[in-house]
């Protein structure tokens, strides 16, 4: 029946685009991680471990990830609930929210760099309001916490708006009829958030974090942009062990890794989040 | 439309650029992992590039980008790249793959133009043949604003100070401000452990390799790291220290040349220039040298090799010096009117090379592609002692089994001031 | 107004202050130029004002070609997003089949694994296939990088766009081909948007692949990044303002779109 081979057709482009420009030098890349000097091993992944910023890159990463996704898909929400009941002008605030997702992360990272650094404008703020007399270093391996602090914000500056893109648009088929009905039957305006509009919304608030989550993981241009090496990340190890280390293997462990914990993090999204046949529209 | 609208834009687009791309497929293709900085590219391009024969295209980029690239070229059996041009360790990783045709031709036909010998043995890379020919070398030293020049301890003679004696003039320094302005290039793009290599280490141990566990060698890294207390915080974030030397974060600096030549030139009246300090086993100090070399399967040899002429004449020699602060490795005298700024950086490297303590340290040499995991033992060996002031004696001994695994696969012999020999250096 | 109206347009006023203030220092950095960027304290409106840096940025050889060539690799690679990704995330939407959650992992390991570790194997691949150095393939492997948006926003949209309207149209004798055409991609359209705006701006920004897979056609951004890392902080906030410019003008081009069916979706 034609039916049953209309899915597999559908999906069929797409999956050899990306087994042929993707999958195989990824399967390549990822042998390479297991290919050590004496036959296939995992004497490249216990380089990785044994390595000086190993554990601090793993640690780092995981608190990065960890703050940053819920604050980015709490205040996206807020922002798409928020762009909902303006009437003019919506156009406009949308398109100023969404200015930083035209933003490459390391343009993001500069954009913070210019505010934070000891010169910045938050200093200069400070030192306007009294609270301050000189320049402020906040950004150093002596400051730890500002720094990952930084890091963060200026990363949910950026990162946020594609959040709300993806949850505007699925906020938008959401029928508000169903809000009105609630609160007629004399449900808050809480509760119909809670009770109505947040399932209707599962699928894009899965789509979101998945996708928020994966590019977390992969986030470094701004960790370098504003930390340089003194917050190692996962990813921007990988990196370090390519270019500057000259040992791809090394940093395709690291790389192999990263994507370990990606799709662990999506697996697990894919299940909490699990929108039922039925519950589909 | 939405997607037509698209899709006939995109074809229009299409069709213009490669309208627009017209025969630069007949250009000589200069590669290069030097000179990649805005900056000094734009000067390759419009000025030292600009009066030879023929078009070149100059495509730097940063060495580990250009080194891929190369050896994709290979693998994928689409040469473009005719001439390369690297530092000695760039260069040797591409020797090792033979991806460099000995030019012992052009050195013949070039032998009047007086390289230094020293740099044409270094051109041949261990073997018997020539693979590049140097282009141009430089160094590094230390730039100092003459505001800080007041707290200079008693008795210290700027252009022959001691690692000591930069120590209490940081202290100094940092007593009078309250800051510290001492600055190191410790960041990700940093040329830090060029400063262990060729500067602290020989200073204090007359070797790299074989002393890296010394009891001098712990003398270096335990007094370097008292020094790093009068250091501004921010070094891990500076790669170039003429930004921070132009905004006064730092008021005294150690960097490349190329990276300390803008505060120079933009303030000569600001700063002065002198030699990096030495240490009780004199004053340790790295030459580093860029070579080109024609590339295997080049699609345009003859023209790689006139290029190579070109670059390497005194006019050329002395233009590059003048825009990208490079200097020549013929025997090129340089004209008397410089600008201050290049006129102080000379000093400064002559008073380095001429300097009755001085003790050149070589690059690094004949570790191929383990030339990255090298400089990771000393970055490492810095972060452990001077960041996070473990004890030096056990990180060294750590350190030192990594670094002689390094040594021992790649095989590579020492290098000056460790002793030359035979066999993988070994760390005593 | 009342207090409550106010609060909400202060809230949104704040939000859209905190997105163009940052913004707008950048702006300050790259048109002040070095005297700025040194000065302490930095007053919020710079003194000095020149297009001095950004000019001598624009000359550098090549950045025109690269900006011409960077849209052209970012339009390509919306064209190819959408192609692909519509129809794949419709099948994930539509159809529970088997290797669905296979196939929507296999998109995100794309996005999972940090592409710039793939240079060596995606360039030698790119030499092979003589897509090397041509604007075409680097939209090619930003559509790779793309697709798992693609996908799944698409996904997320199709479920959201009830069945019934699609079955409802069969009852009138559309085929299922034209009831999605006709009816549902309207509906969706809005969502396409968003894939659109995605797939343009990842490969606006995008800058590893682009780097390695060109030589001599380079995006604007590729050209820029892989240099700014090594320049001073003047060309990289010069820089950072040329690479802004272009996405934030097409993200306004795009806009109405967003909303365009909005009345129809609050039916």
């Amino acid at each position: 029946m034609k039916r049953r081979s209309l899915p597999y057709l559908l999906i069929a482009p797409a999956v050899i685009f990306l087994v042929v420009l993707f999958f195989i030098p990824l399967v390549q890349t990822i042998a390479l991680a297991f290919e050590t000097k004496s036959g296939l091993g995992i004497g490249n992944f216990a380089r990785m471990a044994d390595d000086l910023n190993f554990h601090d890159s793993l640690v780092n990463t995981f608190r990065f990830v960890g703050l940053a996704v819920p604050l980015q898909l709490a205040a996206a929400m807020g922002m798409a609930m928020m762009l909902r009941h303006l009437g003019r002008g919506r156009d406009l605030v949308l398109w100023i929210w969404t200015i930083p997702l035209g933003l490459s992360d390391l343009a993001a990272g500069l954009v913070w760099l210019a505010l934070l650094n000891d010169r910045g404008y938050l200093a200069s703020l400070l030192y306007a309001l009294g609270v301050v007399s000189e320049p402020q270093s906040w950004l150093t391996y002596e400051t730890p916490i500002a720094l990952f602090v930084a890091v963060v914000i200026a990363e949910f500056w950026r990162a946020t708006a594609i959040v709300v893109v993806i949850l505007v648009a699925g906020l938008q088929l959401v029928p508000k009829e169903f809000g009105e009905a609630a609160s007629v039957f004399g449900a808050s305006p809480w509760r119909i958030f809670t009770r109505v509009t947040l399932p209707l919304m599962k699928p894009s608030i899965q789509s979101a974090l998945i996708l928020r989550t994966v590019l977390a993981f992969e986030a470094f241009a701004v960790v370098i942009a504003i930390g340089g090496r003194n917050f190692p990340v996962l990813v921007s190890e990988a990196y370090t062990w390519q270019n500057f280390n000259q040992e791809p293997s090394v940093a395709a462990a690291y790389a192999v890794v990263v994507m370990v914990l990606s799709l662990a993090a999506t697996v697990l999204w894919l299940k909490l989040l699990r929108t039922p046949e039925e519950q589909r529209a | 439309m939405k997607r037509r609208s698209v899709l006939a834009l995109s074809g229009a687009l299409l069709a213009g650029a490669l309208a627009a791309n017209p025969a630069r497929a007949a250009d000589l293709i200069f590669t290069s992992g030097a000179l990649a900085p805005v900056t000094e590219a734009q000067k390759m391009r419009t000025v030292i590039l600009k009066d030879f024969k023929s078009p070149v295209t100059f495509l730097p980029d940063e060495p580990p980008a250009m080194l891929t690239r190369l050896r994709a070229e290979v693998e994928g059996k689409a040469r473009v790249s005719s001439l390369v041009g690297g530092n000695d360790g760039d260069l040797a990783v591409l020797a090792a793959s033979g991806a460099l045709v000995p030019i012992d031709d052009v050195a013949q036909q070039l032998a009047s133009r007086g390289f230094a010998p020293d740099l044409m043995t270094m051109g041949k890379l261990g073997t018997d043949k020539q693979l590049y020919i140097p282009w141009m070398q430089a160094t590094y030293f230390m730039v100092a604003n003459k505001k800080a020049l007041p707290y200079l301890p008693a008795g210290a003679d700027i252009n022959a100070l001691t690692f000591e004696q930069l120590r209490q003039w940081g202290e100094a320094v940092q007593k009078a401000t309250g800051k510290r302005l001492v600055g190191f290039p410790a960041g990700p793009n940093g040329l830090m452990h060029r400063f262990f290599q060729g500067f602290l280490l020989p200073s204090y141990t007359g070797g790299v390799v074989s002393t890296f566990k010394s009891a001098d060698a712990e003398k270096a890294w335990t007094e370097f790291a008292a020094l790093w207390k009068t250091v501004t915080p921010n070094s891990t974030s500076i790669n170039f220290m003429q930004e921070s030397l132009l905004s006064d974060d730092v008021w005294i600096g150690f960097d490349h040349v190329a990276r300390l030549l803008g505060a120079l030139e933009k303030r000569p009246d600001d700063f002065v220039a002198f030699p990096a300090p030495a240490g009780p086993k004199g004053r340790g100090w790295m030459p580093v040298v860029v070579g080109l070399g024609v590339l295997k399967d080049a699609p345009d040899p003859a023209g790689a090799k006139a290029l190579i002429g070109y670059l390497t004449q005194d006019s050329t020699q002395l233009i590059t010096a003048r825009e990208v602060g490079f200097f020549p490795t013929v025997k090129a005298t340089l004209p008397p009117d410089l600008s201050p700024g290049l006129k102080m950086a000379v000093a400064a490297i002559q008073g380095t090379g001429a300097a009755k303590d001085s003790l050149a340290a070589m690059l690094p040499g004949g570790l191929g592609p383990k030339g990255g995991e090298f400089n990771k033992v000393f970055i490492d060996t810095f972060q452990r002692v001077v960041l996070r002031n473990e004890p030096a004696h056990d990180v060294l001994a750590r350190q030192a089994e990594v670094l002689q695994r390094i040594m021992t696969e790649a095989n590579a012999p020492c290098w000056k001031p460790d002793p030359v020999g035979a066999g993988a250096c070994q760390v005593k | 107004m009342t207090g409550k109206r106010a609060l909400y347009l202060t809230g949104v006023a704040v939000i859209c202050a905190w997105v163009l203030v940052p913004l707008w220092l950048l702006a300050a950095n790259a048109l002040g130029g070095q005297p700025v960027i040194s000065a302490w304290p930095k007053p919020l409106i710079p003194s000095a004002f020149s297009f001095e840096t950004m000019l001598e940025f624009l000359a550098i050889e090549g950045v025109f070609r690269a900006m011409l060539i960077g849209f052209e690799v970012a339009l390509l690679c919306t064209f190819f997003s959408v192609l692909l990704g519509l129809p794949a995330g419709y099948a994930l939407a539509r159809y529970s089949f088997r290797g669905a959650n296979a196939f929507r992992l296999m998109v995100l390991l794309t996005r999972a694994f940090p592409v710039g570790i793939l240079a060596l194997p995606l360039t030698v691949g790119f030499i092979r296939l003589g897509l090397y150095d041509t604007p075409l393939g680097i939209a090619l492997m930003h559509t790779a990088l793309a697709l798992p948006f693609a996908v799944l926003v698409s996904a997320s949209l199709f479920q959201a766009i009830p069945r019934e309207l699609e079955e409802a149209a069969w009852v009138f004798g559309c085929s299922p081909l034209q009831a999605a055409l006709r009816v549902v991609m309207p509906l969706a359209l809005p969502g396409v948007s968003a894939v659109a705006i995605f797939a343009f701006v990842i490969s606006w920004n995008e800058v590893f692949a682009a780097s390695v897979l060109s030589a001599r056609n380079r995006t604007l951004t590729a050209y820029l990044l892989a240099m700014l890392s090594e320049s001073p902080l003047t060309y990289q906030f010069a820089g950072a303002l040329l690479l802004i410019v272009p996405s934030v003008l097409f993200i306004y081009l795009v806009r109405k779109r967003l909303f365009a069916m909005w009345g129809i979706a609050s039916r």
